[in-house]
């Protein structure tokens, strides 16, 4: 019997080949990876590895396909950080904002 | 602009963001990146050094560990009873998860896999390749292992028990591979390079010892 | 917590579908396999995800299954199997199980 279970426990399902194509991590693909190692160490225990991990098992079906492994980390991680009120939603979101301005105003 | 309930709505957000931009989470990390330096969560001091230690993390380093435990009986020995406190013994730290490592052997050929996100032996290998994250080796490898394995080009006689194990919890798994023929008297360096990263997950055999590298 | 199951005890797995997040896999949940080693005690990451301290730490075993008793149509080797890390709160005595096989490993 199998019932409902997260889109993320996927073992046993049926796929596709394995595209053994390998990228090289971006900066900040690697910058994702440090926030969470800083995050949960044990100077600040601000976020668990068992939190991030729930962050991304809670994104939508969809999204969870259409996002690549740092996206859902980085989502997560924010998620996790408003949750806790460690960072605002809207802080956030105007630094975004900004920060794209500044990216689309570079030759 | 609308209330917003923290968590779930932000998800909605972040994602109706994606379809805009394909850049939207380097953005989001760029952001949540630097809000956190300017509250002194973090300082960027400490996320270089991550990134630095990060760096230096490679299969250079499991590859140690094999060609030693293929040297020395005792030292293998050691490392499959406790895989951590044998690991500590050639300066790597595997807190706070602990290792398990376990032997190919003419009986048994072992693969590793994290069918619930990615969990890998970083601080032996560096960070994963994209297809040990990906869906098809996630969900194939626990139910279908040997057409995994055939995919990279790995035959396994039917009569060899393919044992998979799906790294779930706290423990994280190196395979030491078969010690391929024609090594008898290597220097552990010479051997090492016969280890490669593929074979200490477990979708490949080493090296032979008289192949091109 | 003292551990419940020593190594060779035949288990079977829980078959339940509580909420939240886990970490016993939806594939395994009802098969029955054999306890091959007691890892040691550690958080539960049940109640971790949610920002809680885990505790009591779980007993956490790591145990293995013929990979024949848990897909009715593996098509490898009868030889091949799964070996699995599962929390103390997940597995149950497998109460089926009266005689020994022969030759059971």
């Amino acid at each position: 019997m199998t019932r409902d279970h997260g889109h993320h426990d996927m073992g046993g399902q049926p796929a596709g080949p394995v595209d053994q194509a390998e990228h090289l991590y971006a900066l900040w693909e690697k910058r994702v990876d440090a926030l969470l190692v800083l995050l949960s160490d044990k100077k600040r225990r601000i976020i668990g590895v068992d939190e991030l991990r729930r962050g991304i098992e809670s994104l939508p079906a969809d999204a969870y396909e259409r996002m690549s492994y740092y996206e859902r980390w980085i989502a997560s991680i924010t998620a996790n950080l408003v949750e806790k009120g460690v960072l605002d939603q809207d802080e956030i979101d105007a630094r975004v904002a900004g920060l794209r301005v500044r990216d689309e105003a570079r030759p | 602009m609308s209330d917003r309930h923290h968590g779930h709505d932000h998800d909605h957000a972040a994602i109706e963001h994606a379809e805009a931009s394909a850049g939207y989470y380097e953005l989001l990390g760029s952001a949540v990146r630097e809000l956190l330096i300017e509250k002194g969560v973090i300082t960027a001091e400490e996320e270089r050094r991550t990134i630095e230690a990060m760096d230096k993390r490679g299969p250079h380093l499991g590859a140690r560990v094999v060609a030693r435990a293929w040297s020395d009986p005792a030292f293998k020995k050691r490392l499959i009873a406790d895989g951590t406190a044998a690991v500590e013994e050639l300066g790597i730290e595997m807190a706070p998860t602990k290792l398990k490592v376990v032997e190919n052997t003419p009986e048994v050929h072992n693969l590793i896999v994290c069918t619930l996100c990615s969990c890998y032996p970083r601080m032996l290998l560096g960070l994963p390749p994209d297809w040990y994250k990906s869906r098809a080796y996630r969900s194939r490898s626990v139910r279908e292992p040997r057409s995994v394995l055939a995919e990279f080009g790995t035959d396994i006689l039917d009569k060899v028990e393919v044992r998979v194990h799906d790294s779930t919890a706290d423990l994280r798994y190196l395979v030491v591979p078969l010690r391929p023929e024609g090594t008898d008297g290597m220097s552990e360096a010479k051997l090492a390079d016969l280890v490669t990263r593929d074979s200490m997950i477990g979708v490949a055999l080493a090296r032979p010892a008289h192949a091109p590298t | 917590m003292s551990p419940r199951f020593v190594v060779g005890d035949r288990v079977r797995v829980r078959e339940a579908w509580p909420p939240g997040h886990l970490r016993t896999p939806a594939y395994i949940r009802g098969k029955r396999g054999i306890v091959c080693q007691h890892v040691g005690d550690f958080g539960n990451p049940e109640t971790l995800a949610y920002g809680g301290d885990g505790q009591p730490r779980q007993p956490l075993y790591r145990v293995h299954f013929p990979q024949a008793s848990v897909w009715p149509d593996y098509r490898g080797s009868a030889a091949d199997s799964l070996e699995v890390e599962i929390y103390q709160h997940w597995l149950d005595p497998d109460q089926h199980w009266l005689y020994p096989e022969k030759g059971a490993t």
